[in-house]
Protein backbone atom coordinates (compact mmCIF):
# COMPACT_ATOMS: atom_id res chain seq x y z
CA UNK A 1 0.00 0.00 0.00
CA UNK A 2 1.29 3.23 -0.73
CA UNK A 3 0.97 6.36 1.40
CA UNK A 4 -0.25 9.55 0.02
CA UNK A 5 -1.80 12.79 0.92
CA UNK A 6 -5.24 11.21 -1.26
CA UNK A 7 -4.63 7.98 0.93
CA UNK A 8 -4.90 10.18 4.38
CA UNK A 9 -8.21 11.71 3.38
CA UNK A 10 -9.61 8.58 1.88
CA UNK A 11 -9.43 6.81 4.78
CA UNK A 12 -10.70 9.75 7.31
CA UNK A 13 -13.68 9.48 5.00
CA UNK A 14 -13.83 6.22 5.39
CA UNK A 15 -13.77 4.91 8.86
CA UNK A 16 -9.70 4.55 8.98
CA UNK A 17 -10.85 0.65 7.92
CA UNK A 18 -8.24 0.35 5.06
CA UNK A 19 -4.59 0.66 7.02
CA UNK A 20 -3.28 -2.76 7.09
CA UNK A 21 -0.39 -3.58 9.05
CA UNK A 22 3.12 -1.94 7.68
CA UNK A 23 4.85 -5.33 7.23
CA UNK A 24 4.28 -9.11 7.74
CA UNK A 25 5.31 -11.01 11.40
CA UNK A 26 6.87 -13.84 9.54
CA UNK A 27 7.30 -17.27 10.82
CA UNK A 28 11.13 -18.65 9.84
CA UNK A 29 11.38 -20.70 7.09
CA UNK A 30 13.92 -23.52 6.95
CA UNK A 31 16.04 -21.63 3.97
CA UNK A 32 17.54 -18.25 2.95
CA UNK A 33 19.97 -17.23 0.51
CA UNK A 34 20.59 -14.28 3.37
CA UNK A 35 20.04 -13.81 6.29
CA UNK A 36 20.65 -10.57 8.33
CA UNK A 37 20.71 -11.15 12.62
CA UNK A 38 19.50 -8.01 14.15
CA UNK A 39 16.50 -5.77 13.19
CA UNK A 40 17.77 -2.72 14.70
CA UNK A 41 17.92 -0.12 12.02
CA UNK A 42 20.92 -1.27 10.47
CA UNK A 43 20.15 -4.64 9.80
CA UNK A 44 16.57 -3.54 8.45
CA UNK A 45 18.12 -1.07 5.72
CA UNK A 46 20.67 -3.95 4.98
CA UNK A 47 17.62 -6.10 4.05
CA UNK A 48 15.95 -2.82 2.23
CA UNK A 49 18.76 -1.93 -0.34
CA UNK A 50 19.97 -5.95 -0.39
CA UNK A 51 16.67 -6.73 -1.96
CA UNK A 52 15.85 -3.03 -3.48
CA UNK A 53 19.05 -3.37 -5.69
CA UNK A 54 20.89 -6.55 -6.15
CA UNK A 55 16.95 -8.28 -6.05
CA UNK A 56 16.29 -12.32 -6.50
CA UNK A 57 16.95 -13.10 -2.88
CA UNK A 58 15.19 -14.86 0.14
CA UNK A 59 16.31 -12.86 2.45
CA UNK A 60 15.41 -12.48 6.77
CA UNK A 61 15.94 -10.49 8.85
CA UNK A 62 16.22 -12.03 12.68
CA UNK A 63 15.25 -10.28 15.60
CA UNK A 64 15.63 -11.37 18.90
CA UNK A 65 13.14 -9.28 20.49
CA UNK A 66 10.80 -6.48 18.40
CA UNK A 67 12.55 -5.07 16.15
CA UNK A 68 13.51 -1.52 16.72
CA UNK A 69 13.53 -1.75 20.58
CA UNK A 70 17.52 -1.48 20.68
CA UNK A 71 19.77 1.54 19.95
CA UNK A 72 18.03 2.50 17.16
CA UNK A 73 15.03 3.35 19.33
CA UNK A 74 17.23 4.69 22.00
CA UNK A 75 19.47 7.03 20.89
CA UNK A 76 19.03 11.04 20.12
CA UNK A 77 18.67 11.67 16.63
CA UNK A 78 21.29 13.17 15.61
CA UNK A 79 22.82 12.87 12.03
CA UNK A 80 25.10 14.51 10.67
CA UNK A 81 28.73 14.23 8.43
CA UNK A 82 31.07 16.17 10.00
CA UNK A 83 34.04 14.19 10.66
CA UNK A 84 37.49 14.76 9.39
CA UNK A 85 39.81 11.13 8.16
CA UNK A 86 39.40 9.98 4.85
CA UNK A 87 38.44 6.40 6.19
CA UNK A 88 35.00 8.00 7.42
CA UNK A 89 33.90 11.16 5.61
CA UNK A 90 33.01 9.76 1.95
CA UNK A 91 31.11 7.06 4.13
CA UNK A 92 28.88 9.72 6.10
CA UNK A 93 28.50 11.92 2.99
CA UNK A 94 26.98 9.35 1.21
CA UNK A 95 24.57 8.85 4.47
CA UNK A 96 23.62 12.28 4.71
CA UNK A 97 22.58 12.11 0.93
CA UNK A 98 20.91 8.80 1.55
CA UNK A 99 18.70 10.70 4.28
CA UNK A 100 17.95 13.71 2.19
CA UNK A 101 16.10 11.40 -0.60
CA UNK A 102 14.64 8.60 1.80
CA UNK A 103 10.95 9.36 2.60
CA UNK A 104 10.57 9.38 -1.48
CA UNK A 105 12.51 6.63 -1.67
CA UNK A 106 10.88 4.42 0.98
CA UNK A 107 7.20 6.55 0.74
CA UNK A 108 7.54 6.57 4.34
CA UNK A 109 7.71 9.95 6.83
CA UNK A 110 10.73 9.42 8.61
CA UNK A 111 10.75 13.27 9.82
CA UNK A 112 14.13 13.88 8.83
CA UNK A 113 14.57 17.51 10.03
CA UNK A 114 17.37 19.39 8.37
CA UNK A 115 17.54 21.38 11.53
CA UNK A 116 21.38 21.97 11.29
CA UNK A 117 23.86 21.11 13.94
CA UNK A 118 26.40 23.74 15.58
CA UNK A 119 29.47 22.74 17.00
CA UNK A 120 31.00 25.40 19.79
CA UNK A 121 34.46 26.58 19.76
CA UNK A 122 35.96 27.55 23.23
CA UNK A 123 39.44 27.87 22.57
CA UNK A 124 41.84 29.22 19.51
CA UNK A 125 42.87 25.58 19.32
CA UNK A 126 40.20 24.09 18.73
CA UNK A 127 38.68 27.05 16.15
CA UNK A 128 42.22 26.22 14.33
CA UNK A 129 41.48 21.84 14.15
CA UNK A 130 37.49 22.73 13.39
CA UNK A 131 38.65 24.84 10.37
CA UNK A 132 40.82 21.87 9.71
CA UNK A 133 38.03 19.65 9.45
CA UNK A 134 35.36 21.95 8.01
CA UNK A 135 38.12 22.41 4.96
CA UNK A 136 38.05 18.03 5.12
CA UNK A 137 33.89 18.16 4.77
CA UNK A 138 34.24 20.70 1.61
CA UNK A 139 36.70 18.73 0.09
CA UNK A 140 34.51 15.36 0.47
CA UNK A 141 31.19 17.42 -0.91
CA UNK A 142 29.87 18.17 2.35
CA UNK A 143 28.86 21.58 3.84
CA UNK A 144 30.77 23.23 6.53
CA UNK A 145 29.99 27.10 7.78
CA UNK A 146 32.73 28.24 10.43
CA UNK A 147 30.23 30.97 12.78
CA UNK A 148 31.70 34.13 14.72
CA UNK A 149 30.33 34.40 18.26
CA UNK A 150 28.06 37.36 16.80
CA UNK A 151 26.57 35.26 14.31
CA UNK A 152 25.90 32.70 17.19
CA UNK A 153 24.41 35.38 19.48
CA UNK A 154 21.99 35.85 17.01
CA UNK A 155 20.52 32.57 16.42
CA UNK A 156 21.34 31.51 19.49
CA UNK A 157 20.46 34.20 21.94
CA UNK A 158 20.07 31.96 25.34
CA UNK A 159 23.99 30.52 24.76
CA UNK A 160 26.34 31.64 27.38
CA UNK A 161 28.97 33.10 25.89
CA UNK A 162 30.33 34.53 28.03
CA UNK A 163 31.32 31.90 30.85
CA UNK A 164 34.48 32.50 32.68
CA UNK A 165 35.87 28.89 31.81
CA UNK A 166 34.43 28.38 28.45
CA UNK A 167 33.46 31.55 26.77
CA UNK A 168 32.08 30.63 23.21
CA UNK A 169 34.62 32.26 20.73
CA UNK A 170 32.29 30.76 17.48
CA UNK A 171 31.21 27.45 16.09
CA UNK A 172 31.88 24.48 13.15
CA UNK A 173 28.05 24.67 11.58
CA UNK A 174 26.58 22.28 9.49
CA UNK A 175 23.17 23.13 7.89
CA UNK A 176 22.60 19.77 6.38
CA UNK A 177 23.02 18.23 9.79
CA UNK A 178 19.72 17.70 12.23
CA UNK A 179 17.44 15.12 13.57
CA UNK A 180 15.34 12.10 12.26
CA UNK A 181 12.86 10.84 13.97
CA UNK A 182 14.39 7.29 15.11
CA UNK A 183 11.36 4.56 15.65
CA UNK A 184 10.47 5.42 11.94
CA UNK A 185 13.77 4.72 10.49
CA UNK A 186 13.15 1.20 11.82
CA UNK A 187 9.67 0.97 10.30
CA UNK A 188 10.50 2.57 6.98
CA UNK A 189 12.92 0.23 6.51
CA UNK A 190 10.99 -2.62 7.52
CA UNK A 191 7.89 -1.72 5.47
CA UNK A 192 10.18 -1.12 2.67
CA UNK A 193 12.19 -4.41 2.64
CA UNK A 194 8.68 -6.15 3.41
CA UNK A 195 7.23 -5.13 0.28
CA UNK A 196 9.83 -6.27 -1.76
CA UNK A 197 9.56 -9.82 -0.29
CA UNK A 198 12.01 -9.95 2.93
CA UNK A 199 10.42 -12.19 6.15
CA UNK A 200 10.79 -10.22 9.11
CA UNK A 201 11.29 -12.48 11.65
CA UNK A 202 10.37 -11.21 15.66
CA UNK A 203 11.08 -12.91 19.17
CA UNK A 204 13.77 -15.44 16.92
CA UNK A 205 17.35 -15.05 19.10
CA UNK A 206 20.58 -16.54 17.60
CA UNK A 207 21.85 -18.63 20.08
CA UNK A 208 24.82 -19.99 17.14
CA UNK A 209 26.17 -20.53 14.21
CA UNK A 210 26.32 -24.05 12.14
CA UNK A 211 30.23 -24.10 10.76
CA UNK A 212 31.07 -26.90 9.06
CA UNK A 213 35.03 -26.98 7.92
CA UNK A 214 35.32 -23.31 8.39
CA UNK A 215 31.73 -22.50 6.54
CA UNK A 216 28.62 -21.39 7.81
CA UNK A 217 25.85 -22.53 6.40
CA UNK A 218 23.26 -20.87 8.68
CA UNK A 219 22.00 -20.33 12.04
CA UNK A 220 20.47 -22.16 15.15
CA UNK A 221 17.24 -20.02 16.60
CA UNK A 222 15.30 -20.31 19.74
CA UNK A 223 12.54 -21.27 16.77
CA UNK A 224 15.06 -23.70 15.32
CA UNK A 225 17.73 -24.26 12.47
CA UNK A 226 17.55 -21.69 9.68
CA UNK A 227 19.95 -22.87 6.55
CA UNK A 228 20.91 -19.84 4.80
CA UNK A 229 24.02 -18.76 2.05
CA UNK A 230 25.19 -16.36 3.92
CA UNK A 231 24.99 -15.19 7.65
CA UNK A 232 25.20 -11.46 8.11
CA UNK A 233 26.06 -10.04 11.97
CA UNK A 234 24.21 -6.76 12.98
CA UNK A 235 23.47 -6.62 16.20
CA UNK A 236 25.23 -3.04 17.53
CA UNK A 237 25.92 -3.53 21.40
CA UNK A 238 25.61 -7.57 20.89
CA UNK A 239 28.06 -7.71 18.97
CA UNK A 240 30.91 -9.49 20.73
CA UNK A 241 28.09 -11.58 22.32
CA UNK A 242 27.06 -12.93 19.20
CA UNK A 243 31.04 -13.50 17.47
CA UNK A 244 31.58 -15.24 20.45
CA UNK A 245 29.33 -18.38 19.30
CA UNK A 246 31.37 -18.15 16.10
CA UNK A 247 34.39 -18.29 18.44
CA UNK A 248 35.54 -15.14 17.20
CA UNK A 249 36.90 -11.97 19.44
CA UNK A 250 36.20 -8.74 18.40
CA UNK A 251 38.47 -5.13 18.74
CA UNK A 252 34.90 -3.91 20.83
CA UNK A 253 34.26 -3.42 24.11
CA UNK A 254 30.60 -2.86 24.97
CA UNK A 255 29.63 0.59 26.86
CA UNK A 256 26.30 1.92 28.04
CA UNK A 257 25.38 5.84 26.85
CA UNK A 258 22.38 7.65 28.67
CA UNK A 259 20.26 10.01 26.78
CA UNK A 260 17.80 12.23 29.00
CA UNK A 261 14.71 14.09 28.03
CA UNK A 262 13.05 17.12 29.55
CA UNK A 263 9.37 17.89 29.79
CA UNK A 264 8.15 19.28 26.84
CA UNK A 265 8.61 22.92 25.82
CA UNK A 266 7.77 25.60 23.73
CA UNK A 267 9.61 25.73 20.85
CA UNK A 268 12.98 27.73 21.66
CA UNK A 269 16.20 25.49 20.16
CA UNK A 270 16.31 25.62 16.77
CA UNK A 271 18.84 23.28 15.82
CA UNK A 272 21.81 20.74 17.69
CA UNK A 273 24.09 21.98 19.39
CA UNK A 274 27.35 20.74 20.70
CA UNK A 275 29.48 21.61 23.67
CA UNK A 276 33.10 21.87 23.04
CA UNK A 277 34.75 21.72 26.25
CA UNK A 278 32.85 18.69 27.66
CA UNK A 279 30.27 16.42 26.77
CA UNK A 280 27.10 17.55 26.07
CA UNK A 281 24.74 17.82 23.21
CA UNK A 282 20.71 18.86 22.85
CA UNK A 283 18.16 19.45 20.36
CA UNK A 284 14.33 20.10 20.76
CA UNK A 285 12.23 17.06 19.59
CA UNK A 286 8.92 18.13 17.54
CA UNK A 287 6.87 17.39 20.74
CA UNK A 288 8.80 19.87 22.50
CA UNK A 289 11.96 18.07 24.62
CA UNK A 290 14.46 19.01 25.13
CA UNK A 291 16.75 16.02 23.95
CA UNK A 292 20.36 15.47 25.46
CA UNK A 293 23.49 13.71 26.16
CA UNK A 294 26.60 13.14 27.31
CA UNK A 295 29.40 10.98 27.36
CA UNK A 296 29.44 7.05 27.91
CA UNK A 297 29.77 5.60 31.39
CA UNK A 298 32.90 4.55 30.90
CA UNK A 299 33.10 0.87 31.61
CA UNK A 300 31.96 -2.25 30.17
CA UNK A 301 28.11 -2.34 30.60
CA UNK A 302 25.13 -4.84 28.57
CA UNK A 303 22.78 -3.40 31.44
CA UNK A 304 20.92 -0.83 29.26
CA UNK A 305 21.02 2.07 32.42
CA UNK A 306 24.00 4.17 33.85
CA UNK A 307 25.05 5.50 36.84
CA UNK A 308 24.30 9.30 38.16
CA UNK A 309 28.49 10.35 37.78
CA UNK A 310 27.53 10.87 34.19
CA UNK A 311 24.02 12.64 34.94
CA UNK A 312 26.16 15.27 36.94
CA UNK A 313 28.57 15.31 33.95
CA UNK A 314 26.04 15.92 31.09
CA UNK A 315 23.77 18.59 33.60
CA UNK A 316 27.38 20.45 34.85
CA UNK A 317 28.49 20.53 30.68
CA UNK A 318 24.56 22.03 29.86
CA UNK A 319 24.35 24.60 32.45
CA UNK A 320 27.72 26.14 31.19
CA UNK A 321 26.71 27.03 27.84
CA UNK A 322 22.53 27.24 28.29
CA UNK A 323 22.11 28.04 32.21
CA UNK A 324 17.67 28.18 30.96
CA UNK A 325 18.14 24.17 31.09
CA UNK A 326 18.10 24.36 34.86
CA UNK A 327 14.64 25.41 35.02
CA UNK A 328 13.49 22.62 33.00
CA UNK A 329 12.28 19.30 34.22
CA UNK A 330 13.82 16.37 33.22
CA UNK A 331 11.21 13.80 32.16
CA UNK A 332 12.93 10.56 31.04
CA UNK A 333 16.15 8.85 31.08
CA UNK A 334 17.41 5.28 29.93
CA UNK A 335 20.45 3.51 28.16
CA UNK A 336 21.90 1.74 25.70
CA UNK A 337 24.47 -0.63 24.99
CA UNK A 338 27.08 0.70 22.28
CA UNK A 339 30.13 -1.26 20.45
CA UNK A 340 33.01 0.77 20.92
CA UNK A 341 35.64 0.09 18.97
CA UNK A 342 39.58 -0.18 19.31
CA UNK A 343 39.28 3.39 16.84
CA UNK A 344 36.17 4.69 17.42
CA UNK A 345 34.99 3.63 13.96
CA UNK A 346 33.14 1.11 12.70
CA UNK A 347 34.01 -2.68 10.71
CA UNK A 348 31.82 -3.96 7.82
CA UNK A 349 33.68 -6.84 6.61
CA UNK A 350 33.86 -10.49 5.79
CA UNK A 351 34.81 -12.67 9.06
CA UNK A 352 37.69 -15.49 8.19
CA UNK A 353 35.09 -17.65 8.38
CA UNK A 354 33.11 -18.23 4.48
CA UNK A 355 29.79 -17.11 4.18
CA UNK A 356 30.12 -14.81 7.77
CA UNK A 357 29.92 -11.30 7.39
CA UNK A 358 29.82 -8.54 10.26
CA UNK A 359 28.77 -5.22 10.43
CA UNK A 360 29.51 -3.42 13.87
CA UNK A 361 31.62 -1.32 16.37
CA UNK A 362 29.52 1.67 15.68
CA UNK A 363 29.86 3.70 18.71
CA UNK A 364 27.67 6.30 19.56
CA UNK A 365 27.31 7.42 16.15
CA UNK A 366 25.84 4.59 13.96
CA UNK A 367 22.56 6.17 13.94
CA UNK A 368 23.61 8.76 11.30
CA UNK A 369 24.91 5.70 9.43
CA UNK A 370 21.84 4.01 9.15
CA UNK A 371 21.24 4.40 5.51
CA UNK A 372 25.12 4.06 4.12
CA UNK A 373 25.51 1.10 6.49
CA UNK A 374 22.75 -0.68 5.15
CA UNK A 375 23.60 0.02 1.34
CA UNK A 376 27.33 -0.52 1.72
CA UNK A 377 26.92 -4.11 3.47
CA UNK A 378 24.26 -5.19 1.65
CA UNK A 379 27.06 -4.24 -1.66
CA UNK A 380 29.50 -6.16 0.66
CA UNK A 381 26.67 -9.27 1.39
CA UNK A 382 25.81 -9.26 -2.85
CA UNK A 383 29.26 -8.63 -4.51
CA UNK A 384 32.15 -9.93 -1.86
CA UNK A 385 33.62 -6.73 -2.39
CA UNK A 386 33.81 -3.30 -0.07
CA UNK A 387 31.67 -0.70 -1.67
CA UNK A 388 34.06 2.36 -2.55
CA UNK A 389 32.82 4.19 0.61
CA UNK A 390 34.11 2.01 2.73
CA UNK A 391 36.95 0.08 2.13
CA UNK A 392 38.64 1.38 4.99
CA UNK A 393 36.01 -0.14 7.20
CA UNK A 394 38.05 -3.86 7.71
CA UNK A 395 39.18 -6.05 10.57
CA UNK A 396 42.76 -6.16 9.82
CA UNK A 397 42.96 -2.62 9.91
CA UNK A 398 44.14 -3.20 13.80
CA UNK A 399 47.07 -5.33 12.49
CA UNK A 400 48.12 -3.10 10.17
CA UNK A 401 48.34 -0.22 11.64
CA UNK A 402 45.30 1.87 9.45
CA UNK A 403 43.77 2.59 12.34
CA UNK A 404 40.64 5.51 11.86
CA UNK A 405 40.85 7.32 15.16
CA UNK A 406 39.23 10.61 14.61
CA UNK A 407 40.20 11.72 18.23
CA UNK A 408 43.92 10.39 18.20
CA UNK A 409 42.67 8.58 21.60
CA UNK A 410 44.71 5.00 20.69
CA UNK A 411 42.87 1.86 21.73
CA UNK A 412 41.62 2.75 24.90
CA UNK A 413 37.43 2.33 23.79
CA UNK A 414 36.06 4.32 26.68
CA UNK A 415 37.69 7.66 25.27
CA UNK A 416 36.28 7.72 21.98
CA UNK B 1 28.95 1.86 41.53
CA UNK B 2 30.82 1.63 44.98
CA UNK B 3 34.05 0.02 45.06
CA UNK B 4 35.16 -1.83 48.31
CA UNK B 5 39.27 -0.80 47.68
CA UNK B 6 41.00 -3.19 49.94
CA UNK B 7 43.17 -0.63 51.59
CA UNK B 8 40.94 2.10 51.80
CA UNK B 9 37.27 0.82 52.24
CA UNK B 10 34.16 1.95 50.08
CA UNK B 11 35.01 4.69 47.78
CA UNK B 12 32.53 6.27 44.71
CA UNK B 13 33.64 4.98 41.53
CA UNK B 14 34.34 8.59 40.46
CA UNK B 15 37.35 8.37 42.43
CA UNK B 16 38.66 5.90 39.44
CA UNK B 17 39.65 5.88 35.70
CA UNK B 18 38.65 2.34 33.95
CA UNK B 19 41.22 0.63 32.06
CA UNK B 20 39.93 -2.23 30.80
CA UNK B 21 40.10 -5.95 30.78
CA UNK B 22 42.72 -7.29 33.56
CA UNK B 23 44.09 -9.54 30.90
CA UNK B 24 46.08 -6.24 29.92
CA UNK B 25 48.46 -7.60 33.51
CA UNK B 26 49.71 -10.06 30.46
CA UNK B 27 51.88 -8.17 28.60
CA UNK B 28 53.58 -10.42 26.18
CA UNK B 29 56.78 -11.22 25.74
CA UNK B 30 58.46 -8.90 22.86
CA UNK B 31 60.87 -11.59 22.42
CA UNK B 32 58.38 -14.18 21.31
CA UNK B 33 58.62 -15.49 17.66
CA UNK B 34 54.87 -14.41 17.53
CA UNK B 35 55.28 -11.45 19.48
CA UNK B 36 53.94 -9.22 16.63
CA UNK B 37 50.61 -11.60 16.46
CA UNK B 38 50.54 -11.35 20.32
CA UNK B 39 50.67 -7.55 20.96
CA UNK B 40 48.14 -7.77 17.81
CA UNK B 41 45.70 -9.72 20.07
CA UNK B 42 46.70 -7.67 23.72
CA UNK B 43 46.16 -4.40 22.42
CA UNK B 44 43.15 -4.50 20.41
CA UNK B 45 40.88 -7.86 20.62
CA UNK B 46 38.72 -8.11 24.05
CA UNK B 47 36.75 -10.87 25.77
CA UNK B 48 33.75 -8.37 26.45
CA UNK B 49 31.98 -10.70 27.95
CA UNK B 50 27.92 -10.19 29.38
CA UNK B 51 28.26 -11.54 33.30
CA UNK B 52 31.61 -11.46 35.06
CA UNK B 53 33.97 -9.22 34.12
CA UNK B 54 37.89 -8.73 35.71
CA UNK B 55 39.03 -5.28 34.90
CA UNK B 56 41.54 -2.70 35.74
CA UNK B 57 40.90 0.08 37.88
CA UNK B 58 43.26 3.32 38.45
CA UNK B 59 42.11 4.96 42.13
CA UNK B 60 42.87 8.39 39.92
CA UNK B 61 41.60 10.55 42.64
CA UNK B 62 42.89 8.35 45.40
CA UNK B 63 45.75 6.89 46.90
CA UNK B 64 47.14 5.91 42.98
CA UNK B 65 46.48 2.03 43.53
CA UNK B 66 45.44 -0.24 40.47
CA UNK B 67 43.04 -2.62 41.18
CA UNK B 68 41.59 -5.98 40.34
CA UNK B 69 37.67 -5.06 40.15
CA UNK B 70 35.13 -8.20 39.22
CA UNK B 71 32.33 -6.91 38.14
CA UNK B 72 28.99 -8.14 36.35
CA UNK B 73 28.46 -6.74 33.14
CA UNK B 74 24.72 -6.99 33.24
CA UNK B 75 23.90 -6.18 36.64
CA UNK B 76 27.09 -4.02 37.75
CA UNK B 77 27.23 -5.47 40.62
CA UNK B 78 30.82 -5.93 42.01
CA UNK B 79 32.04 -9.19 43.84
CA UNK B 80 35.37 -8.89 44.11
CA UNK B 81 37.88 -6.25 44.46
CA UNK B 82 41.89 -6.81 45.05
CA UNK B 83 45.06 -4.90 44.46
CA UNK B 84 46.61 -5.32 41.02
CA UNK B 85 49.94 -5.77 42.82
CA UNK B 86 48.67 -9.02 44.39
CA UNK B 87 46.78 -10.63 41.78
CA UNK B 88 50.02 -10.18 39.43
CA UNK B 89 52.18 -11.57 41.47
CA UNK B 90 49.96 -14.23 42.08
CA UNK B 91 49.59 -14.86 38.18
CA UNK B 92 53.53 -14.71 37.70
CA UNK B 93 54.57 -11.41 36.77
CA UNK B 94 57.12 -8.81 38.39
CA UNK B 95 58.21 -11.24 40.85
C1 LIG C 1 21.58 7.02 24.17
C2 LIG C 1 22.08 6.87 22.77
C3 LIG C 1 22.22 8.00 21.96
C4 LIG C 1 22.70 7.90 20.66
N1 LIG C 1 22.73 9.03 19.89
C5 LIG C 1 23.10 8.94 18.59
C6 LIG C 1 23.03 10.10 17.76
O1 LIG C 1 22.58 11.18 18.18
N2 LIG C 1 23.46 9.99 16.48
C7 LIG C 1 23.94 8.82 15.99
O2 LIG C 1 24.34 8.79 14.84
N3 LIG C 1 23.99 7.69 16.75
C8 LIG C 1 23.57 7.73 18.04
N4 LIG C 1 23.59 6.59 18.82
C9 LIG C 1 24.14 5.33 18.27
C10 LIG C 1 23.13 4.54 17.42
O3 LIG C 1 21.90 4.47 18.06
C11 LIG C 1 23.68 3.13 17.16
O4 LIG C 1 25.03 3.18 16.72
C12 LIG C 1 22.88 2.39 16.07
O5 LIG C 1 21.50 2.50 16.31
C13 LIG C 1 23.32 0.94 16.03
O6 LIG C 1 22.78 0.22 14.94
P1 LIG C 1 21.34 -0.51 14.97
O7 LIG C 1 20.27 0.51 14.82
O8 LIG C 1 21.36 -1.55 13.94
O9 LIG C 1 21.34 -1.14 16.43
P2 LIG C 1 20.17 -1.80 17.30
O10 LIG C 1 18.89 -1.06 17.14
O11 LIG C 1 20.70 -1.97 18.68
O12 LIG C 1 20.00 -3.21 16.58
C14 LIG C 1 20.62 -4.41 16.95
C15 LIG C 1 19.54 -5.44 17.11
O13 LIG C 1 20.10 -6.73 17.21
C16 LIG C 1 19.29 -7.50 18.05
N5 LIG C 1 20.05 -8.66 18.54
C17 LIG C 1 21.08 -8.69 19.41
N6 LIG C 1 21.51 -9.94 19.62
C18 LIG C 1 20.73 -10.75 18.85
C19 LIG C 1 20.68 -12.16 18.64
N7 LIG C 1 21.52 -13.01 19.27
N8 LIG C 1 19.73 -12.65 17.78
C20 LIG C 1 18.87 -11.82 17.15
N9 LIG C 1 18.87 -10.46 17.32
C21 LIG C 1 19.79 -9.94 18.16
C22 LIG C 1 18.90 -6.53 19.15
O14 LIG C 1 17.74 -6.95 19.85
C23 LIG C 1 18.69 -5.24 18.36
O15 LIG C 1 17.35 -5.01 18.01
C24 LIG C 1 23.10 6.64 20.15
C25 LIG C 1 22.97 5.51 20.94
C26 LIG C 1 22.43 5.61 22.24
C27 LIG C 1 22.25 4.37 23.07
Amino acid sequence: MRYSAFKVIKEALTGHRGWGPAWRDADPKPEYDTIIIGGGGHGLATAYYLAKIYGGQRIAVIEKGWIGGGNVGRNTTIIRSNYLLDGNEPFYEFSLKLWEGLEQDLNYNAMVSQRGILNLIHTDAQRDAFIRRGNAMILNGADADLLSTAQIKKRYPFLNTDNARFPIKGGLAQHRGGTVRHDAVAWGYARGADMHGVDIIQNCEVTGFLIEDGVCKGVETSRGTIKAKKVASCVAGSSSRLMDKAGMRLPIESHVLQAFVSEGLKPLLPGVITFGAGHFYCSQSDKGGLVFGGDIDGYNSYAQRGNLPVVEDVCEGGMAIFPMLGRARLLRMWGGIMDMSMDGSPIIDKTHIDGLYFNGGWCYGGFKATPASGYVYAHLLATDTPHKTATAYRFDRFAKGLMIDEKGQGNQPNLH
Amino acid sequence: MIINHPLLGPRDSAEFTYMGDASLIHRPDWQAGDAVAQFVEYGYQRANPAGLHRELWFHEGGDRSWLVVTRNTVTHEITSVELARDVARAEGRSK
